[in-house]
C-alpha cells in the first residue's frame, strides 16, 4: 500500500469562513498505480492533490490523515514536510512550465532547485543527465533557457527535475492541459514510462479531462464539490460508470466520431453548490435526474464490487 | 520554480467567487485594518490641514518682523523667532501651503501629461508608441532638479508656480512609462476587443474601460508624483535658487543654514521646516505602501 | 458571405519593425450563410489571428477579406460599425471579456447607446430579454450581476446574446469553450450550432479536433499559418490525406480507445512536435518554407501537397 489517504478535510480561509474544499476524502493508491483525479473546475482535485505536498497559508487541514509506505505525512507542518517533499512526494504544479524562470539556463535553474534541498548538484548531474536522455531530450538542454524550448520539452524537463529523486508519490496536476494534442500524448506517454521504469512508485494525474486518464490511467477517482462521488478502475468508469454525475458527465463529452447533426450531446443543467454553504445531503442532488427524498441524507462511499466505490443511494 | 512558485489553482475560483461579492465593502475593511495607510493618511492629512487653514492660524505674514530675534518657542511665538525677528510658526504653516501648492500643480501637471501619453502610447501601439517612448525615455534619463537649478538660472527671479510647471512638464516620463505598461496589458484582454466590437470610440474606451481598471494604480502614481514635485521644490529653494523670503519650507531651511542657525543653537528655526518635509513625503510613502497593500490581495494579511 | 483571399499577416519583429515574423499565409477560404466551419490548428498555427483579422481587430498584411464583395480592410467609420452590424465575435476567456470594474451588463449597455439609441426604454428591454431567452438564459438571473458571480457558462451564453441583439450574419467564436467546464460546454456548443439554423455563418476556432468535428459542416486545418487540408468536414475526418492531419487524429484522446502508436518503433516524443514553440520558432536566417499548392483530391477536399508524400517529420525539421 503506497498511498493511503484517510477522511481528508482541507479548507480555504476566506473572510466570509472556511471553505472545504476537500470534504472527509478517503482512498489509497498502490505501488504501481496511476490513478485519475477527475473533475470540474471548483471540485477540490487540485486542492487535494496540492495537500498532500504543499499546503500553503491559505489552506488548511482540517482533519483526516495521508499515509505514505506506512508513515503519516505531516500535512500541516510546512517544515517537517521538507524531509518529505521532493524525496518521497513531489508536485508538479499546474502552469509549472510556464513558471521557469526565463533568464536562468536550464542546468543552472535545476541546480538552485537542488541545492535548497541541500543536494549537490555535481553528485545528481549524471543522473540527471541519463533521464533527460531517457526522456528523449537532448543532455544539451541544461544550457538552454526556457524560451529556447517547446511547451512539450519543458514539461518534460520539469518532470524530470521532479521525479530526480525516484520519490514514492508523483502527483502532476493538469500537465497535459495547455499542450497541443501531439506534445500531450508525449508526456502522457512520459507519465507512464516514469511508472514502468520503476522511478516513481505510484502517481495521482490530476485533470479535467477524462479521455486523457483513458490513456495513461489505471484507477479513476471523480470528485464533486469536495466529495469523492466514484472511484473505480478506468474503464469501468468511462464504460460502466454508477454515479449519475459520472454518467451524464461522460455522456456530455464529444469525442471525434460523434456530430451534432446526427446526436445531439446533453450538459448537466445547473451547477456546483457553493462551498461555503454546502447542502446538507448528496450535493449533486439538485442537479441529479434521479434525486429523491432519500437524497436529503449524505450517502456514504460503498464498495458495490471489488475496486468499485461509489457514493449514491441510487447505485445498489 | 517547480517547487518554490505559488500558483493559482482552479479549484480556489468557486471560495474567490463567494468572497469577492462586495468588492467595495471589502476595500474599505482592508483599509481601516492597515496600520501604514492610517498612520500616513493622519499625517498627510494633519499637514494639509495645517496649510489649508494657515492665513487664519498664522500670527502674521510670515515675511513681517514681529518681535525680537532668536526667541526659543514660548506662548507668544508658538515656534520661536527668526535670526531676524520673523514668527516661525507663521513661516511654517504659509511654507506648507506653498508645499502643498506645488505639489498638487506640479504633481498634477505631470499626472495629467504621464496619463496622455502613457495611454496613448499603451492603446496606439505601433509606430506612435514607438515615438512617444523614445521621447519618454529621453526625458527620464535627464535629472529634474539639475535641469530647473539651469533653466532657472537663466530666468532670474523664478516664482513658486515656474517651480511647480517645471516639475509638472519634466517629472512625468516614469509615470507614464508605467502608465503604458498597465495600458498594454489591459489592452489585450478581451473586453476591449467587445468594446471595439461594439463600435465605441477608442477616446472613450481608454476612458470608460481602460482606466477604471487601473484607478488603483493611477491614484499611486498621483501620490508618488505629488511627493516627488514637494521634494524636488524644496530642494531646489534649499539650495538658495528659491524665490527671496522665508516663504516656502525649503527656503526656510536655507535662510537658517545660511545665517548659522545650527552653530547659533537656534535649532527652531531649521528643525520644523525640516520635520514637515519629512513628513509629508514619508507620510505619502507610508500611504503608498499601505494603498498598495489594500488594492493588491497578495499582499493582504488575513 | 464572407470571403478570405490569400490572407497573410506578418508580425513586426524587432524596433522599428526590423524583422516581420509570419503568422499567416495566404489563407483562403469562406464561411456561408447557415453552416458552421471549424478552423482548427495547434498553438501558434495563427487561428486566433485570422479571426482577428476578421473582426478588424488586426490589420491585414496582404490578401483580402470581402464580406459581400466589399474589402473589409476599407471599411472606417459607419461603415465599419454597420459592418459590425453583421459580423461579431465572441472570445475564449469569458472572464477577461467582461470588465471586472463594471456589471456584466456593460455589454449590453455599450450595444444599446451605440446602435439603438433611438430605441425605448421598454422596446429595448423587451429585445434584450428576448434575447437572452434566444441563448437560455433567465434575465433575471444574470442581469445586474458582476462577471465573478457568474459561470464561465452563462458568460459565454451572455456574449452570445449580446451578438444576437444585431442582425449578425457572421460569428467568430474563437475557441469559445476551451475554458468551460465539461458538464457545461456541450450547451454551448449545441447553442452554436443552433446558430446556423437562424441563417447564421460561424467561424468555429478551436485546437479541439473532436469538437470541430462535431459541430461544423466544413474544415479547415491549419498549420503554421498555413491551409494543410480543407474541406467538408465528413471526408476531412473520415478520409483525412495529409499527414499532419492524421498525426493530430491518431493524438487526440478519446474516451473508448487507446492512443495508436504512430509509427512502428518510434517512440512517440521523438515526433515534429519538439520544433521550438513562439513567434520566434524560425531560426535565423533559415529559408521559410513554401506554402503549398492545394490539390483537391475528391470533390469538395483539398489537402496542401507534400514533398513525395512522406511523414511528416521530414518536412517539420
Amino acid at each position: 500500500m503506497s498511498l493511503d489517504v484517510q477522511n481528508l478535510v482541507v479548507a480555504y480561509r476566506t473572510l466570509r469562513g472556511d471553505v472545504r474544499a476537500v470534504d472527509d476524502v478517503s482512498f489509497s493508491v498502490a505501488d504501481g498505480e496511476i490513478m485519475g483525479l477527475a473533475g470540474e473546475s471548483g471540485c477540490g482535485k487540485s486542492t487535494l492533490g496540492n495537500s498532500l505536498v504543499r499546503l500553503d497559508r491559505t489552506m488548511r487541514c482540517l482533519g483526516g490523515r495521508a499515509l505514505l509506505d506506512g508513515t503519516e505525512l505531516p500535512l500541516s507542518d510546512w517544515d517537517a514536510m521538507d524531509d518529505f517533499r521532493f524525496k518521497k512526494v513531489s508536485l508538479v504544479p499546474q502552469y509549472s512550465m510556464s513558471a521557469l524562470n526565463p533568464t536562468r539556463r536550464i542546468g543552472k535553474m535545476i541546480s538552485e532547485v537542488v541545492r535548497s534541498r541541500k543536494i549537490r548538484y555535481k553528485d545528481v548531474l549524471p543522473e540527471l543527465e541519463r533521464r533527460l536522455r531517457l526522456v528523449g531530450l537532448p543532455t544539451d538542454v541544461l544550457a538552454k533557457y526556457p524560451i529556447e524550448l517547446s511547451g512539450g520539452m519543458k514539461q518534460r524537463v520539469v518532470m524530470v527535475l521532479t521525479t530526480l529523486l525516484d520519490p514514492s508519490l508523483l502527483v502532476a496536476d493538469e500537465v497535459t492541459s495547455a499542450l497541443d494534442v501531439s506534445t500531450q500524448r508525449a508526456v502522457g506517454g512520459m507519465l507512464v514510462e516514469l511508472r514502468d521504469m520503476g522511478i516513481v512508485t505510484s502517481t495521482i494525474v490530476i485533470t479535467h479531462d477524462l479521455s486523457v486518464l483513458v490513456q495513461v490511467a489505471d484507477s479513476v477517482v471523480v470528485m464533486y464539490a469536495g466529495k469523492l462521488v466514484e472511484r473505480a478502475p478506468t474503464a469501468t468508469v468511462v464504460d460502466a460508470p454508477r454515479h449519475p454525475y459520472t454518467k451524464l458527465l461522460i455522456a456530455s463529452l464529444p469525442e471525434v466520431g460523434v456530430r451534432y447533426a446526427e446526436h445531439v450531446l446533453a450538459g448537466i443543467p445547473g451547477h456546483p453548490p457553493s462551498l461555503l454553504d454546502p447542502p446538507k445531503g448528496c450535493r449533486f442532488a439538485d442537479r441529479c435526474p434521479l434525486a429523491s427524498a432519500e437524497c436529503a441524507v449524505e450517502p456514504p462511499l460503498v464498495e458495490l464490487e471489488s475496486g468499485h466505490f461509489v457514493a449514491c443511494w441510487k447505485a445498489s | 520554480m517547480s517547487k518554490d512558485t505559488t500558483t493559482t489553482k482552479d479549484d480556489t475560483a468557486a471560495p474567490t467567487e463567494e468572497g469577492n461579492t462586495a468588492p467595495r465593502h471589502e476595500l474599505v475593511y482592508f483599509a481601516l485594518r492597515n496600520r501604514k495607510l492610517v498612520i500616513g493618511l493622519s499625517i498627510v492629512g494633519l499637514l494639509g490641514l495645517a496649510a489649508i487653514v494657515a492665513p487664519f492660524s498664522a500670527r502674521s505674514n510670515p515675511d513681517a518682523f514681529v518681535g525680537p530675534p532668536m526667541q526659543p518657542p514660548s506662548s507668544s511665538y508658538l515656534l520661536g523667532t527668526t535670526y531676524f525677528g520673523q514668527d516661525v510658526y507663521s513661516q511654517l504653516v504659509n511654507g506648507l501651503r506653498q508645499s502643498f501648492l506645488v505639489g498638487i500643480m506640479g504633481g498634477g501637471i505631470a499626472f495629467v501629461v504621464a496619463t496622455a501619453v502613457g495611454f496613448t502610447a499603451g492603446y496606439r501601439g505601433g509606430a506612435v508608441d514607438e515615438v512617444l517612448n523614445m521621447l519618454t525615455n529621453v526625458l527620464l534619463v535627464i535629472p529634474t532638479l539639475a535641469l530647473l537649478i539651469i533653466v532657472g538660472g537663466y530666468l532670474k527671479g523664478t516664482s513658486i508656480v515656474f517651480e511647480a510647471m517645471f516639475v509638472g512638464a519634466t517629472a512625468w516620463p516614469w509615470a507614464a512609462r508605467a502608465i503604458r505598461a498597465q495600458t498594454l496589458s489591459l489592452v489585450s484582454r478581451d473586453f476591449v476587443g467587445l468594446a471595439r466590437l461594439s463600435g465605441v470610440r477608442s477616446w472613450r474606451i481608454v476612458v470608460g474601460e481602460v482606466a477604471p481598471n487601473m484607478s488603483s494604480y493611477l491614484f499611486l502614481t498621483f501620490i508618488l508624483l505629488f511627493g516627488n514635485a514637494i521634494l524636488i521644490s524644496a530642494s531646489y529653494d534649499f539650495l538658495g535658487f528659491g524665490p527671496p523670503g522665508g516663504v516656502s519650507l525649503g527656503s526656510m531651511m536655507n535662510l537658517a543654514f545660511a545665517w548659522n542657525a545650527l552653530q547659533l543653537h537656534i535649532w527652531w528655526w531649521f528643525v520644523p521646516p525640516g520635520v514637515a518635509i519629512m513628513g509629508i513625503v514619508g507620510g505619502l510613502y507610508v500611504t503608498n505602501v499601505g494603498l498598495d497593500e489594500v488594492f493588491n490581495p497578495k499582499l493582504r494579511s488575513l | 458571405m464572407l470571403n478570405l483571399e490569400n490572407l497573410s499577416k506578418s508580425f513586426r519583429g524587432g524596433s522599428f519593425g526590423s524583422g516581420a515574423v509570419p503568422a499567416v499565409r495566404q489563407v483562403s477560404f469562406s464561411i456561408a450563410p447557415g453552416e458552421v466551419t471549424s478552423l482548427i490548428g495547434e498553438s501558434g498555427s495563427g487561428k486566433s489571428t485570422i479571426g482577428k483579422m476578421i473582426l478588424r481587430l488586426l490589420p491585414v498584411s496582404s490578401g483580402r477579406i470581402t464580406f459581400d464583395g466589399v474589402d473589409v480592410a476599407s471599411l472606417e467609420g459607419s461603415a465599419l460599425k454597420e459592418y459590425y452590424r453583421k459580423v461579431q465575435g465572441v472570445f475564449q476567456d469569458p472572464f477577461s471579456s467582461f470588465n471586472p470594474v463594471f456589471r456584466a451588463d456593460r455589454i449590453f449597455r455599450m450595444l444599446e447607446r451605440e446602435y439603438f439609441g433611438d430605441l425605448g426604454a421598454r422596446e429595448w428591454s423587451a429585445k434584450l430579454h428576448t434575447s437572452l431567452e434566444a441563448v437560455g438564459l433567465n434575465p433575471a438571473d444574470v442581469l445586474g450581476k458582476f462577471a465573478h458571480e457568474l459561470s464561465g457558462g452563462q458568460l459565454q451564453r451572455l456574449l452570445v446574446a449580446r451578438a444576437l441583439l444585431l442582425d449578425i450574419e457572421i460569428l467568430v467564436a474563437d475557441e469559445v469553450i476551451s475554458m468551460l467546464d465539461a458538464s457545461t460546454r456541450v450547451d454551448v456548443l449545441n447553442l452554436l450550432a443552433g446558430l446556423k439554423e437562424r441563417g447564421l455563418g460561424v467561424l468555429f476556432i478551436t485546437h479541439d479536433l473532436s469538437l470541430g468535428h462535431y459541430i461544423s459542416e466544413h474544415t479547415v486545418i491549419l498549420r503554421r499559418g498555413v491551409v494543410l487540408e480543407i474541406g467538408e468536414t465528413a471526408k476531412v475526418f473520415g478520409n483525412p490525406q495529409h499527414s499532419y492531419t492524421k498525426m493530430l487524429l491518431a493524438s487526440v484522446p478519446r474516451l473508448h480507445s487507446h492512443w495508436e502508436p504512430l509509427e512502428p518503433g518510434e517512440p512517440a516524443r521523438t515526433g515534429p512536435r519538439d520544433a521550438p514553440r513562439g513567434r520566434g520558432r524560425r531560426a535565423r536566417g533559415q529559408p521559410l518554407e513554401p506554402v503549398p499548392l492545394l490539390v483537391e483530391v475528391e470533390p469538395g477536399h483539398l489537402v496542401a501537397f507534400e514533398d513525395g508524400g512522406t511523414a511528416t517529420a521530414g518536412d517539420e525539421r
